[in-house]
């Protein structure tokens, strides 16, 4: 039984805007734990140090999706995931999004919120994160509302990847998309049937 | 390409927004939030460290990794301009008659832990002890690893808010709060409550030290000092 065809689904451009955002992001949490969580703050000390690398991956965050602007497939799955066509609220609605026969594109709408609602956070976070870091150019009022902001989305953004990871842990074929660039066409059909139709093969 | 409703650009515009209120009445929800989770916390365990905006400690530190000292071989080393320079060890301070304060403790970046009961012996009665030379007017004090400094005037240490602390919370201070002495200066910002006390030099004129080298305040008044208007502490 030959092995049914593969489809291009992202291209190094893609790929390379995922891996450097999900780099720094990383890096933001992992220091942001350092700094926050007690006994891991004793543990590691350095405080200076940890704090500094923060500050520069927080500041580089929005730079490789500023950067892949410059490609055109980039722009074109920006547009994609930022608008909601027919059968996207009725996706979020269904109770088993698999056979709902519901015509997903490229990406479904848990997708597109997620990538909507983390463009939004690096943006208030790294508005956010300038006021904490130069601090003395701020009011006290606009530094501690800037900290309290700063620290409850840290909340939610944990909240966010940690589901965005496990999701990518259920899917494997989703990963070789993301590692690879390309995703077996019957998996395609199954999760993507509308985009499924008109993807390039490989 | 299909068109769409812009949820994207509805989804980030709004969080901007949001965000923007949270800037503007953060301040006000923070103090709302400490108020209510007060009662909660006492001690502070790590859960209510993990609560943004909550009154719990935080532990920082200018060093990779701080002294560890024990009980049994701390020491306490009184130099310079005084009659009988000695070293003190943690039981000769736990000797000494003790001073109990309850105070809120104020970090200059935010953070207050509501009455925290620490007892000591107050800093004047250490000076006592070694006798200040006249010519001395204010005190130079050093972590054991010498890395943090801070300095006081004689006339500050003579402050009765002003302890060389062995508990908290009823307990040895513990190592990961500067422990099992440190210095609690009460009515000013943490960074003038030196951690893992080491030694008091008394000198001729104020030495800034670490943080006031780095743009901080050297007498560090709460709610008068760094630019802030925290309520002071009492």
């Amino acid at each position: 039984m030959p092995r049914s065809r593969d489809l291009v689904r992202f291209t190094r451009a893609e790929r390379w805007v995922h891996t450097a955002t999900a780099a720094l992001m990383g890096i933001c949490i992992v220091t942001a734990l350092i700094l926050y969580v007690g006994p891991i703050a004793v543990a590691v000390g350095r405080r200076a140090t940890v704090e500094q690398i923060h500050v520069i991956a927080g500041l580089a965050l929005p730079v490789p999706l500023i950067l892949g602007y410059l490609s055109r497939s980039v722009r074109e799955d920006v547009r994609r995931l930022s608008r909601f066509i027919p059968g996207d609220s009725a996706w979020l609605r269904s109770r088993n999004r698999r056979t709902a026969g519901l015509p997903v594109d490229k990406f479904n709408a848990g997708q597109k919120l997620n990538a909507s609602f983390t463009t939004g956070a690096i943006l208030v976070m790294w508005l956010t994160g300038i006021v904490m870091r130069f601090a003395n150019s701020f009011s006290v009022t606009w530094r501690t509302g800037a900290t309290f902001v700063h620290d409850w989305l840290f909340y939610a953004i944990l909240v966010v990847v940690i589901g965005h990871i496990y999701m990518a842990s259920k899917d494997r074929e989703a990963r070789r998309g993301m590692r690879h660039g390309v995703v077996d066409e019957d998996w395609a059909r199954r999760e993507h049937p509308a985009w499924a139709e008109t993807a390039p093969q490989a | 390409m299909k068109d769409g409703t812009p949820v994207g650009r509805r989804v980030v515009l709004g969080m901007l927004g949001l965000g923007a209120l949270g800037v503007a009445f953060g301040s006000k929800a923070a103090t709302t939030e400490a108020n209510l989770l007060r009662p909660l916390q006492s001690g502070g365990g790590v859960l209510s460290q993990l609560i943004p905006g909550g009154s719990s400690w935080r532990y920082y530190s200018i060093v990779s990794s701080n002294p560890t000292p024990t009980v049994s071989d701390y020491q306490l080393k009184i130099s310079g301009l005084a009659h009988k320079p000695m070293t003190f060890t943690y039981a000769q301070l736990a000797a000494m008659p003790q001073t109990t304060l309850v105070r809120d403790f104020q970090c200059v970046t935010g953070w207050r832990v509501p009455s925290v009961p620490w007892t000591g012996v107050l800093l004047r009665d250490l000076l006592d002890q070694v006798g200040v030379d006249s010519s001395a007017t204010a005190l130079h004090l050093t972590s054991l690893d010498g890395a943090y400094t801070e300095s006081l005037t004689l006339e500050q240490a003579h402050r009765s808010d002003i302890l060389v602390a062995l508990t908290m919370y009823g307990k040895t201070v513990p190592v990961a709060h500067g422990g099992p002495v440190r210095l609690l200066v009460a009515p000013m910002y943490g960074y003038k409550s030196l951690k893992w006390l080491g030694g008091i030099d008394l000198v001729t004129h104020v030495e800034p030290g670490f943080w006031e080298q780095n743009g901080y305040d050297v007498d560090a008044w709460v709610g008068r000092s760094n630019g802030r208007t925290d309520a002071p502490i009492a």
